[in-house]
């Protein structure tokens, strides 16, 4: 059945308070979801003050000073801090998005952060997206095609159908929006999510693949597939500002397509 | 702990190759369930206040009957379709799905038949 309530050892209690900075003019409060496989302890949410005056400007910015300067402790995932690696994905304040690219001065008031939602926690911010990758690998994201590439050259595409491609290249598989999906909260063992879709259509819609059929073969399910109702949660968050919602739509529209 | 790979579970039973005709007939029900319920709708408004025989009399009409059957038939199939999807989206027990998706089509059709005959009954004057 759903879940409605959280399993008793999923409540969230409250943690640490660590003291604020000493003299500190601009102060910014996160608010931090903690959670250890080390101990039997309940998530908890532990609070750091910031000193935006020695701090760099973004959500990352403040989870990295508050590593090196407060509590080392503290675990989360972050490489390249501008947007393309899409490893520090994760909650704040309600809305799944990249900490290096939110700003601080984004949100009013405290920084609320939890990793991102229904995905099994490794520690902290940390969250286990095997699945997802699994799913990832699972529509074979690479070109595939029956033609020889030509002997001197690359495989040639127009610039027309280049720009199909505009829109879903992008997608950095930060696993916002598929974590934001509430189909994929409830069925994230069949449903292959909006990210994976977009990512399905992006060689879909690639004019140099030769596979187009057997990848809709690959998708036409009830699960994999359907379970996207267009709640639109996906477009909404990603920080990219990409729709994967219309590029499950178009998916949908080639099922209908190629039926006659 | 689970011994199988992460893509051995994803693959799992491997597409069932079906679902758009599911998706399609939930469109074109839904699209073609507007206008028949405008023109329901406003049957309904124009027999407020008449007697009993006034209304027996419309809803015989060959055109109301068949706008009613068209209306009965289509809201039952869409009722059908979109309860199914409910029912899969949030019972995760194999065997509490199949039977409340059985009991699903079961109400549908019956519910549906049962309205359908009121107004066969009504226009062949039984």
């Amino acid at each position: 059945m759903v879940e409605l309530a959280l399993p008793k050892n999923s409540k969230v209690g409250t943690g640490k308070a660590h003291p604020k900075p000493e003299g500190a003019q601009k102060v910014k409060t996160f608010n931090v979801y903690r959670w250890s496989p080390d101990d039997t302890e309940n998530p908890r949410i532990d609070t750091y003050y910031v000193d935006l005056d020695t701090c760099g400007p973004m959500i990352l910015d403040g989870l990295i000073k508050i590593k090196n300067e407060i509590d080392p402790t503290l675990t989360f995932r972050r490489s390249c801090r501008e947007g393309i690696c899409g490893s520090c994905a994760m909650n704040i304040n309600g809305t799944n998005t990249l900490a290096c690219t939110k700003g601080m001065d984004e949100v009013d008031g405290d920084i609320n952060i939890y990793p991102l939602p229904h995905q099994p926690v490794v520690k902290d911010l940390v969250p286990d997206l095997t699945n997802f990758y699994a799913q990832y690998a699972s529509i074979k994201p690479w070109m595939q095609t029956q033609t020889p590439p030509p002997p001197d050259r690359e495989r040639l595409q127009s610039k027309e159908d280049r720009e199909k491609l505009d829109g879903l290249y992008e997608c950095i598989l930060c696993a916002c929006c598929s974590t934001s999906c509430p189909s994929y909260w409830w069925n994230s063992d069949r449903f292959l999510g909006p990210a994976i879709l977009l990512q399905a259509y992006r060689w879909i819609a690639d004019s140099r693949d030769e596979f187009t059929g057997e990848r809709l073969d690959n998708l036409e399910d009830p699960f994999r597939l359907y379970r996207c109702h267009t709640i639109m949660n996906c477009a909404n968050t990603c920080p990219k500002g990409l729709n994967p919602a219309k590029a499950i739509a178009e998916i949908k529209k080639l099922m209908v397509e190629r039926r006659g | 702990m689970s011994m199988r790979t992460p893509l051995k579970n994803v693959r799992s039973l491997g597409s069932a190759k079906d679902g758009t005709t599911h998706w399609w007939h939930q469109k074109v029900t839904a699209v073609a369930l507007i206008p028949l319920f405008v023109v329901a709708l406003a049957y309904v408004i124009s027999l407020v206040g008449a007697d009993y025989e006034r209304v027996r009399y419309v809803l015989s009409l060959p055109f109301t009957s068949l706008i009613l059957l068209l209306l009965i038939g289509i809201t039952f199939y869409h009722l059908k379709l979109g309860l199914q999807v409910v029912i899969e989206d949030y019972i995760h027990s194999e065997i509490k799905k199949v039977v409340l998706l059985m009991l699903n089509s079961f109400f549908c059709a019956i519910v549906g038949l049962a309205a359908a005959l009121a107004v066969l009954k009504l226009a062949f004057g039984g």
